[in-house]
């Protein structure tokens, strides 16, 4: 088949430059790792160049999982969207589900009552707990430590059976909504998410027991995949692998959303920098979200679960059939959506992975005219060169589990 | 904040906008990094504003902190060539970033060390993210089969 060759094509055929001969260089071996390989976690394909079993350069090739989420959003009407926002990192649904809400609320001028603001926080803790628990299961798995996965997922399940009591979905829960929330916490909840919390603690001191003083785990972590603290700002990484750095920046903290300034709790750091310091960051991550989960519970306010805001929000289903506004909204909602105001705003959360920021661009219709989607593991696996050099192969394993990407998240 | 590459600053939703020049974005990154603090580059990304004139936004998501300020600087380009100078000699987290601008709205970045396609296929046509390109329908047709 002839096809003309633009000349975009042909720009990015054009082969990389070859570099000049030198006999006394080390002979390199080219290794394709992935894309379908099991501690990639997804399908991610670096091209690795050893000497012997040190790697000299890594290149990460990202793109397999790109499902056009970003153009796809531009068809949907803002609510809709919504479900979108879900699938673009299947472990921290609700945190961007959270942080796509909020940048339209701000759009949209709408003000959240505290119970919808309360109930968000604790969901998207609950979110990061589920996250860095499967974290935490397939790190250790990687590694050799094959116990730990299945004390992370017996507490994963509980989680999830929680998703499941206030969505009705376990993964996609599509929970948090524009003006609030998607359905009224259901009756009993309190119960659920309080036998869940109150057993926690104890369950991280497990896992804890199974690998901080393990002598194995240790000699597999510490000392391993060190990344200066200037390459990681310059690369625009974020999250645990910058506070097991030692720089304390959490957006919870720095720019508070959702109440979050409401809440009593520590940012853990750690300044060994290496796959040790990040596991303790991300354990202690989890007892602090333990503890807001807990204080969300026993603080929960009273009042309403979604904002006054009728052409934004569905009406009750009881008004429905009584009233004739309430009618015509939701008929006005689910045919053609909601109008928000032209402007743009970017609006960013801390995600298990780091910083979330959605950058939306409204022009005044029923659908977002665009939704620039900033991913935590898009950057982190751009620092992946920068990590892997002069590491030993098997050393690699570990420095990739502790950065903890997805490949949804980094390819949308 | 003044620099001659600022041609305008708004202010929306307590957030900051420059609208900038696009010939100097290399120059007013580098004053923003060294003198104004902001040591990080959250996101580059684009808005395509087809059929308007000038059709194309380039977005800087700036971040810094110590000062815990964000800031965004938009570079407006016109459509037939876009093309842009990279800011990766200023923010090394700037390369994937562009090469998705570039993939998905077709804006090159001058001096960009390795401008390919990051997210679609290395032969593929056309930038997906643009709003004349069509959402539905077939890329190829397969006569053989």
């Amino acid at each position: 088949m002839n096809r003309p060759l633009d000349e975009d094509r042909v720009a990015t055929l054009k082969a990389p430059v070859a570099e000049p001969e030198n006999p006394s260089a080390p002979r390199l071996m080219t290794l394709n790792m992935g894309p379908q390989h099991p501690s990639t976690h997804g399908v991610l394909r670096i091209m690795l160049e050893l000497e012997g079993e040190t790697i000299r350069k890594a290149q990460p090739d990202i793109g397999f999982l790109h499902t056009g989420i970003e153009k796809e959003c531009e068809q949907k009407t803002w609510q809709q969207a919504v479900t979108l926002t879900d699938r673009v990192d299947y472990l921290a649904n609700l945190s961007n589900n959270l942080v796509y809400a909020l940048a339209v609320e701000k759009l949209l001028q709408i003000e959240i009552p505290p119970r919808a603001q309360w109930t968000r926080v604790m969901m998207a803790e609950l979110s990061r707990l589920n996250s860095h628990l499967v974290w935490l299961g397939t790190h250790a798995l990687d590694i050799g430590a094959m116990s730990v996965f299945f004390y992370c997922f017996r507490e994963r399940e509980d989680i999830l059976r929680i998703f499941e009591m206030f969505s009705g979905q376990r993964m996609m829960t599509s929970y948090i909504r524009i003006g609030g929330l998607a359905l009224e916490p259901p009756r009993g909840w309190q119960t659920a998410v309080g036998k869940f919390i109150r057993a926690f603690p104890s369950k991280v001191d497990e896992y804890e027991d199974l690998l901080n003083s393990n002598p194995i785990w240790k000699r597999r972590t510490q000392g391993v995949g060190f990344i200066s603290l200037e390459d990681m700002l310059d690369l625009g990484v974020t999250g645990p692998m910058i506070r097991g750095a030692g720089l304390k920046w959490d957006i919870r903290k720095s720019e508070p959303y959702s109440s979050y300034e409401k809440f009593d709790f520590e940012v853990p750091v750690h300044t060994e920098n290496d796959v040790y310091s990040r596991y303790r960051v991300r354990l202690e991550e989890m007892r602090q979200s333990a503890r807001i989960i807990r204080q969300a519970l026993e603080g929960m306010p009273e009042g309403a679960w979604h904002a006054d805001a009728p052409k934004v929000v569905l009406p009750d289903r009881e008004k429905m059939k009584t009233q004739m506004e309430a009618l015509i909204y939701h008929f006005k909602i689910v045919t053609e959506g909601f109008r928000v105001p032209a402007g743009e705003v970017y609006q960013c959360v801390e995600a298990p992975r780091g910083e979330i920021g959605y950058y939306i661009v409204s022009d005044g219709t029923s659908k977002p005219y665009r939704i620039h989607m900033r991913t935590p593991s898009f950057a982190n696996v751009q620092a992946l060169p920068v990590l892997l050099k002069d590491t030993l192969i098997a050393d690699s394993i570990a420095a990739l589990g502790s950065v903890d990407f997805v490949l949804g998240d980094t390819d949308r | 904040m003044s620099h001659h590459a600022i041609l305008e600053e708004q202010q929306a939703f307590g957030e900051k906008t420059l609208i900038v020049e696009p010939k100097h974005i290399v120059d007013l990154c580098r004053h923003l990094k060294a003198e104004e603090k902001f040591v990080r580059l959250s996101a580059v990304t684009a808005v395509d504003w087809h059929p308007a004139t000038p059709r194309f936004e380039v977005i800087y998501h700036l971040h810094s902190i110590e000062r815990n300020q964000r800031l965004r600087l938009k570079a407006r380009l016109d459509d037939g060539q876009p093309a842009i100078d990279s800011v990766c000699e200023v923010w090394r987290g700037a390369d994937w970033y562009e090469r998705e601008v570039f993939d998905m709205f077709g804006i090159r970045f001058r001096n960009h060390p390795n401008l390919q396609r990051i997210l679609m296929p290395i032969d593929w046509e056309g930038h997906p993210l643009r709003k004349d390109y069509p959402v539905h329908g077939y890329k190829y047709s397969y006569p053989s089969e």
